[in-house]
């Protein structure tokens, strides 16, 4: 069953915190809601939970307007940040919880917890209390709890930031299995983290300030963005302000290559180029200034170079001889590899 | 905790800690300051609660006919008025323990979980009631349902009746009434405490698992409100077996419960030893049911 939010706006105190989303998460897909803290992602997952009702708007899940249906009809798992495990109950009555209530038989409950149990890994540890399990592992109950009412629809809602970095990408890989198993389920999951996004959905929709900004796959969104905030949100950029020419574009004073397909020439625009795509050295697009700052990061090292007054970001594979602070440098990038935004429309 | 209390007694150790090479022979110091900081509050404490109630239980075994025995105990554990006052006592102090407890939970429900308008206005007034003396509760009850009270008055405006229907004022339901109104809030406190530190996440958790709201409150809510569920209720018991205030204002003639039943030896008959053996018996009751509630709830996991 997918979900689709046609126009949906929320505002506390006439404030408006979610601005006429209009999303399709299709069934069986996994959807990214990506964006920064306070951009209104828990908002639009709470509505489909049925938590916050729009001012204006419909939730539909598959065919059925559900906006105005109370959340315990809705049949929807949820897992949130904190697990909100019912610490009383041991492990097995948690994920029994939504069984009871749905007044399923009772024989059948038990198999159902197991099969829950076994999918997230929790099998042995059925009889303990959640205060007895580490973060991970009650996180891994909270999803089992929601999986065991075998839902359509999983609302995620940011569940890893609370685990610890290693634990995480476990986790991520835990939750694309859970997926493969359940390739039927359709999957609204919530983060600020790109690695997440990227990693895990089918498609990222990106929010900032209350407003979906962009909608596609996560290779759409990193190959070819098209507006500043999701070109520096997803994977990062260098956004450079350019003047689109005949054949290319100008920087201050440097002509670079690229595809103005559809830009007038004299336009304003934005060349956005990602830092791992930026080379050392002579090349087709040659960028010369000054290196105000360099960083090691094991694998690689990240230049920051002033050119013409703007900063360029390069990742470059480990150098063994770095440059130093001050020194003049050239960088160069692929035509290719270079996408020209509008300027100024994503991010004000 | 223990912790906690375990590092505020190295700080306070400490001052010894550096100058332990200059005078060593002063280690056992604190411990022997402890004791001279407990001694006053000790020394007090018997002198104004320990002493008269030795004083009580002393007098309770010497009969007005001289000597010591347990002559008073079986005079009063014979008499018929004291049997039917011990059970006013008790069945009233349970139930009216029970009553606040559900009408407790109920009220706190509301307050906590419905939003309305003026519930941050209810939960101060609950901390304003508190402070309020017993007697007044019972005063408002007479001018509502007394025999001249409202209620009765205008039945008999509009009726032309001689009496009003509201005479239960004067019977035991109307000192459990009394006791219920002015006790609840004492369950409330605690309960709203309670459910303000309550994850309303496990809530939500619960009702998009399918649950709804009985079903949430039974299985979520209420475990996580017994123990203040069983603070609340062994407080209201023990005042409650031990109410004079209310039980005299009602002015409910059958109702004698053992405070009022000290009160009539006491001061009416002069029966001191009597007064003093009843006394002794409410004292025990109050500390025996208060230390079973206690065993009860630990063992309910509160
Ligand atoms: N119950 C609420 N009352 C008032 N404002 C709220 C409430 N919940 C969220 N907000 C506001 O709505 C905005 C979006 O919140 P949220 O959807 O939680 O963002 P995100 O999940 O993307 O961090 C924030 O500015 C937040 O302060
Ligand atoms: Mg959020």
């Amino acid at each position: 069953m997918g979900i689709r939010f046609d126009a949906v706006t929320v505002a506390y105190d006439g404030n408006v915190v979610l601005d006429a989303l209009d999303l399709t998460v299709a069934p069986g897909e996994v959807m990214a809601l990506l964006g920064p803290s306070g951009s209104g992602k828990t908002t639009a997952l709470r509505a489909v939970a049925g938590f916050v009702r729009p001012a204006s708007g419909r939730v539909f899940l598959g065919d059925r307007d559900v906006t105005d249906l109370p959340p315990h009809r809705r049949g929807i798992g949820m897992v949130v940040q904190q697990y909100a495990l019912f610490p009383h109950m041991r492990v097995e009555d948690n994920v029994a919880f939504g069984l009871k209530a749905r007044k399923v038989p009772r024989a059948e409950i038990r198999t159902r917890v197991a099969e829950a149990l076994e999918m997230t890994g929790m099998g042995a540890y059925a009889r303990r209390h959640p205060r007895e399990l580490s973060g991970g592992q009650q996180q891994r109950v909270a999803i089992a709890r929601a999986l065991a009412i075998r839902p359509d629809v999983l609302l995620l809602d940011e569940p890893l930031s609370a685990l610890d970095a290693q634990l995480r990408s476990g986790m991520l890989a835990e939750l694309a299995r859970l997926h493969r198993e359940l390739p039927d389920v359709s999957i609204l999951y919530v983060t600020h983290d790109q690695v997440e996004a990227l990693t895990l959905a089918d498609r990222i929709a990106v929010m900032d300030k209350a407003k979906l900004r962009a909608c596609g796959t996560p290779r759409e969104l990193y190959r070819a963005p098209t507006d500043e905030f999701t070109a520096s949100f997803v994977g990062g950029a260098n956004l450079l302000p350019v003047t689109v020419g005949a054949t290319g574009v100008r920087l201050g004073e440097a002509e670079l290559k690229a595809d103005t397909a559809g830009a007038a020439v004299g336009a304003r625009a934005t060349l956005c180029v990602r830092p791992h795509l930026v080379g050392l050295g002579e090349g087709p697009n040659r960028l010369t200034g000054t290196l105000s700052e360099i960083q090691w990061r094991g694998a690689t090292h990240r230049l920051y170079v002033e050119v013409d007054g703007h900063r360029v970001m390069a990742d470059l594979r480990e150098l063994r001889d770095p440059p130093g602070l001050g020194d003049e440098v050239t960088l160069h990038f692929a035509p290719d590899d270079a996408v020209l935004l509008p300027a100024g429309v994503g991010h004000d | 905790m223990t912790e906690a209390v375990r590092e505020v007694r190295a700080v306070r150790g400490r001052p010894g800690a550096p100058g332990g090479s200059r005078r060593p022979s002063t280690a056992p110091r604190p411990s022997a300051t402890r004791l001279l900081w407990a001694l006053p509050p000790v020394a007090l404490l018997a002198l104004v609660f320990l002493y008269p109630l030795a004083l009580v239980v002393q007098q309770s075994f010497q009969p007005d006919t001289g000597g010591t025995s347990v002559q008073p105990y079986a005079d009063v554990f014979a008499s018929e008025a004291f049997r039917e006052a011990l059970w006013t006592t008790v069945w009233l102090a349970l139930g009216s323990t029970a009553g606040c407890l559900v009408l407790g939970f109920a009220l706190a429900l509301v307050i906590a979980f419905v939003p309305f308008p003026g519930a941050r206005a209810v939960s101060r007034f609950i901390d304003v009631f508190l402070s309020f003396p017993s007697f007044l509760i019972t005063l408002a009850l007479l001018f509502i349902y007394g025999t001249v009270g409202m209620a009765n008055g205008l039945w008999t405006d509009v009726t032309g009746a001689a009496e009003g229907p509201f005479q239960f004022l004067t019977t035991p339901w109307g000192v459990l009434l009394a006791e219920i109104t002015y006790f609840t809030p004492f369950v409330m406190r605690p309960l709203l405490a309670a459910f303000s530190q309550l994850d309303t996440a496990q809530l939500e958790a619960a009702s998009s698992l399918g649950a709804r709201a009985p079903r949430i409150i039974r299985q979520v809510v209420l475990p996580e409100a017994l123990p203040a569920l069983a603070a609340g209720g062994s407080l209201v018991l023990v005042l409650c077996l031990n109410e004079f205030g209310i039980v005299l204002f009602t002015g409910a003639k059958g109702v004698t419960t053992l405070p009022m039943l000290v009160y009539g030896k006491a001061i009416l008959e002069s029966d001191y030893p009597g007064a003093c053996v009843v006394a002794v018996v409410n004292v025990l009751i109050s500390v025996g049911l208060y230390g079973l509630y206690r065993v009860v709830s630990r063992r309910a996991g509160a």
